[in-house]
């Protein structure tokens, strides 16, 4: 961390995006967290990518709950809307505030605490509701917080900082998300943006609920060696089964790639995802596969990334319960009391 | 790229933008932190070590930091006006607000008996002077007038730089036991070289204005003044008065220094009036300001065709209207547009077209070697002429420059004599004195003031306009005050505090270009520079500024900074979780004259 606020000098070349907004202006208050904190990095991705897809930052709606990760929200779109929930509870609030006001982008943050601990249900009915989100775990497989014990997505076998040996199976967040019916499900890592940036904007373009698992070392409690979450460690066992490249609906499609290497999936929004196959015989769009496939890595140690599956054509919370299509803030008297005969008509039904 | 070679002590000054175009090589950010802290003794020392007129430069220097000055292209882009610091004005505050600093002036060693005759009492010679008197040499400065400081005290105004300043400041090295012989011309090199001196400095400047041999010259001689021998006799007071409408012909400093006096001796209707366009004028773009914040018009594109007169008196200059063209060789041309020509009623003239060097007392056989344009054969480097015992410097040596550029001949000459009087080879070099320190003092602490103001540069307060013009000899600018000069120094960068970078600590976490305000900090594949240039987070595209390049780092990648913009605030090593990356204060002192270039220590090491 640092006491002095960033400078608000900028390059002189930094870009403009549609908005006429540059990066800087989706940057939140400076960092409070450890230096070279792993969730330092997804922020900058997040700035990275809301930047890149220039989303007006007052139409976001960003929620966390408690831990290291659910402080990160300060760090970036620092004029967006912002709610820090009880410890694990973000999943709710941020259903109840997607129902109330359909029309902005639900940022849920939240840690491996957060959702594999205290927050695990929250999460699971999240996941299977579809609620229109992008769900951020950054998953650093301990408690920083509270100086370094294991969390429940670490894994058996690695050790602590001081050295002792975890013996519980871990929570795989990815695994659950897929056998929950979340429609859009990702893994990557904080220390590689290139993957990372891509995913998010993708997850934000995507309706239901989109999960992704970013793996975020712990500098100060879980870099060291024998542990399974550390930047040695993700670098020599990722293993990315796709590269993304996003393109927004209003861009035009320029890249030209050679046939057979890319899957094109195109998006409700008629925006397109390119998918660079990394891995020959994987299909984002096989659940089940998906599912076998990454017990197999998981089962050899290696750390599976990328888009690990996605439904391009899900329907959300929003569809499923037939809701109105306005805001309700938007909603006046009228549609709010229709009338002596309109409940006339809905008691009737019920008879 | 190969790693950049960070223990190569250009590297490092390079990156310190303000020191690295300062002729005399000043370490200007360590005087204005310095300034900041209200230290103004030590500031003025720090000047004075390098170069040696800190009042006097602080009012007049030509300042080649501030167009280098980093400060300027990070504000691009950011504000309405990007601005330098105002580094000159900051050495004034030092000079202005220092205590008594003569306790602080070196004692001269005892006489080493050796003698030295410095020819011209400007700052070239006086530099010399000062650099040997200190070490035990005899040094007599000989001057045709009758007191010190050469152009310093004949060609700046008053108005400029008062008078106690030059006085202080030449008085500090007169005092270190350097004779001046005043109203003593020297007639000839040759007479002076039989008297026996060890050594002979010269440094007699570009004495003689350049005059303009155009029709009516000689006709109306009696109003037709050259400007620098007008300017001399302005400043010695053999002339308070000048006519109602004055034309001054020339668009360079003296130009400008011509046209206030003027505007101060009764001149009421002054006007500039040069060949060129506004923006190829010589004259420091300030200097064109102060011109016309005083009611003095710039005309350009105008060449002087003829002076006008009637009864053997003045009446005018006519002017051809020129328009410039390039060739296809890309030189540039001033054509004539056809419009009719223009005339401009005028009472006095003021030629200020250039300065040329004047060695009629130097005789062509005694073994000093003279090119064809009447200069002297002199070594650039150890300011040595063909004469082994005879050096230049200043104007004299290479041509026209400035002062500050005349203060370096002269610590360089001053080398080359102690060297020859040594009996030691001129040619081989001492090497500057660096060292790197780091500069943290705790987890988020750095002695020095990492957090960057964004304030605008402020304007030095002046005299009002009625005031100043009604009297030649009051001192226009008043210079800042001590909290004028905090909020200006405020706005250095400190680059001298350099972003170190140890690329076997580093676990590349990202940490330090995400927090980069700048997008300094780049971790990709390695490649040619050209094509590296282009693949930063943001592109390179200042080829003048280095790229600071790592070894290898885990992933096979590595570090690249791009030095151009960066506001050395330290936020990349705050948030370094190894401290890969550290802020460490790169010092450097240019050899002077002395013991310690006499041996040849080898620069220290980077950490």
């Amino acid at each position: 961390m640092t006491y002095l606020a960033k400078p608000k000098l900028h390059h002189p070349d930094l870009p403009q995006n549609r908005l006429g907004y540059t990066r800087r202006d989706y940057e939140g208050t400076v960092s409070t967290l450890c230096a070279g904190c792993g969730h330092d990095s997804i922020s900058a991705a997040i700035i990275q990518a809301f930047f890149e897809l220039a989303i007006p930052p007052h139409r976001v709606a960003k929620l966390s709950g408690i831990g290291c990760s659910s402080k990160t929200p300060t760090y970036f779109l620092g004029q967006s809307h912002g709610f820090n929930s009880v410890h694990g509870r973000m999943p709710s609030v941020l259903t109840g505030a997607s129902l109330a006001n359909r029309e902005l982008v639900y940022l849920g943050v939240s840690g491996d605490g957060d959702s594999a601990s205290i927050g695990l249900g929250q999460f699971a009915h999240a996941m299977r509701r579809g609620v229109n989100m992008v769900y951020i775990v950054e998953n650093n497989g301990v408690y920083g917080l509270t100086k370094g014990q294991f969390s429940a997505t670490a894994d058996r076998g690695s050790k602590s900082k001081r050295g002792a040996v975890n013996t519980d199976s871990p929570i795989d967040l990815v695994g659950l998300a897929l056998q929950l019916g979340a429609s859009f499900v990702a893994r990557s890592f904080s220390g590689d943006k290139a993957q990372l940036v891509p995913l998010i904007k993708a997850a934000v373009e995507h309706r239901g609920a989109a999960f992704i698992d970013v793996v975020s070392p712990c500098v100060a409690f879980n870099n060291h060696p024998g542990s399974t979450k550390s930047y040695d460690y993700v670098r020599a066992h990722n293993e990315a089964v796709n590269r993304l490249d996003f393109m927004p609906r209003r861009d035009e499609v320029t890249a030209d790639y050679p046939p057979g290497s890319v899957v094109d999936v195109v998006m409700h929004d008629g925006s397109v995802m390119h998918l660079h196959k990394l891995a020959a015989d994987y299909d984002p769009t096989d659940r089940v596969r998906a599912m076998n496939y990454l017990a197999e890595r998981a089962a050899r140690g290696e750390v599976v990334t990328g888009l690990l599956y996605v439904d391009a054509r899900a329907e959300d919370l929003h569809y499923h319960l037939g809701t109105v299509d306005a805001p309700l803030n938007s909603l006046g008297e009228r549609e709010l009391c229709p009338g002596a005969a309109a409940l006339r008509e809905f008691n009737a039904a019920l008879r | 790229m190969q790693p950049t070679d960070i223990s190569h002590p250009d590297y490092f000054h390079k990156v310190v933008d303000c020191q690295w175009a300062c002729p005399a090589h000043t370490p200007v950010p360590e005087y204005i932190r310095l300034v900041a802290q209200g230290r103004y003794g030590d500031a003025y020392m720090v000047n004075w070590k390098s170069n040696v007129f800190p009042g006097i430069l602080g009012r007049t220097c030509d300042r080649p930091c501030e167009p280098a000055c980093r400060r300027g292209r990070v504000e691009e882009g950011n504000g309405a006006k990007p601005e330098p610091v105002a580094i000159c004005r900051l050495k004034r505050v030092a000079a202005d607000y220092k205590e008594d600093i003569r306790p602080r002036l070196p004692q001269p060693a005892a006489r080493n008996g050796k003698r030295v005759a410095c020819i011209g009492a400007g700052p070239a010679s006086l530099t010399v002077a000062r650099d040997l008197a200190v070490l035990g040499y005899r040094v007599v400065v000989f001057d045709a007038a009758e007191r010190p400081g050469g152009m310093i005290r004949s060609q700046i105004p008053r108005f400029r730089l008062p008078e106690e300043v030059i006085e202080e400041e030449v008085g500090y090295i007169l005092g270190l036991g350097v004779e001046f012989r005043g109203g003593t011309w020297v007639p000839s090199m040759k007479a002076l070289l039989d008297e026996g001196w060890d050594a002979v400095f010269v440094g007699t400047g570009a004495p003689r204005g350049r005059d303009l041999d155009i029709p009516g010259r000689k006709e109306a001689a009696a109003n037709i003044h050259v400007g620098i021998d007008w300017l001399a006799n302005v400043a010695f007071g053999h002339v308070t008065a000048i006519g109602r409408r004055v034309v001054v012909l020339g668009g360079g400093n003296t130009a400008m220094d011509c046209c206030r006096s003027a505007k101060r001796l009764g001149g009421e209707d002054v006007k500039v009036i040069v060949r060129s366009g506004f923006d190829e004028m010589k004259a420091s773009p300030w200097e064109k300001e102060d011109a016309m914040h005083e009611g003095i018009p710039i005309l350009n594109w105008l060449v002087p065709k003829a002076f006008t007169h009637a009864g053997g008196r003045l009446t005018g200059v006519t002017f051809e209207r020129v328009k410039a063209t390039h060739d296809s060789g890309g030189r540039r041309h001033l054509v004539p547009t056809g419009e009719p020509d223009q005339h401009f009623a005028c009472d006095d003239v003021l030629v200020a077209v250039g300065q040329e060097n004047a060695f009629t007392w130097i005789e062509r056989d005694i073994g000093i070697e003279f090119d064809r344009w009447g200069m002297a054969k002199v070594d650039p480097l150890t300011l040595q002429s063909t004469h082994p015992r005879v050096f230049f410097g200043g104007d004299s040596a290479l041509g026209p420059k400035n002062i500050i550029w005349a203060v370096a001949h002269g610590h360089e000459a001053a080398i080359s004599i102690d060297r020859h009087c040594r009996g030691e080879d001129v040619a081989d070099r001492p090497a500057p004195q660096a060292s790197l320190v780091s500069q943290k003092m705790g987890i988020h602490e750095w002695s020095y003031d990492n957090q960057v103001a964004t304030d605008a540069r402020y304007r030095v307060p002046l005299r009002d306009l009625s005031r100043a013009l009604a009297d030649i000899r009051v001192e226009v600018e008043l210079g800042f005050d001590r909290e004028l000069g905090f909020a200006e120094a405020q706005r250095c960068l400190n680059c001298d505090v350099q972003t170190v970078f140890a690329d076997r600590l580093c676990i590349e976490c990202d940490a330090c270009a995400d927090i980069c305000p700048m997008d300094c900090i780049s971790f990709v594949a390695n490649g040619e520079e050209a094509e590296l240039r282009t693949r930063l987070r943001a592109p390179a595209k200042n080829r003048a500024q280095d790229l600071y390049v790592s070894g290898g780092l885990k992933t096979g990648r590595v570090m690249v900074k791009d030095e151009d913009v960066c506001l050395h605030c330290g936020l990349c090593a705050e948030r370094c979780p190894t401290g890969a990356w550290d802020m460490q204060k790169f010092l450097l002192e240019m050899a002077q004259a002395g013991a310690p270039c006499r041996s040849r220590p080898a620069p220290r090491k980077a950490a």
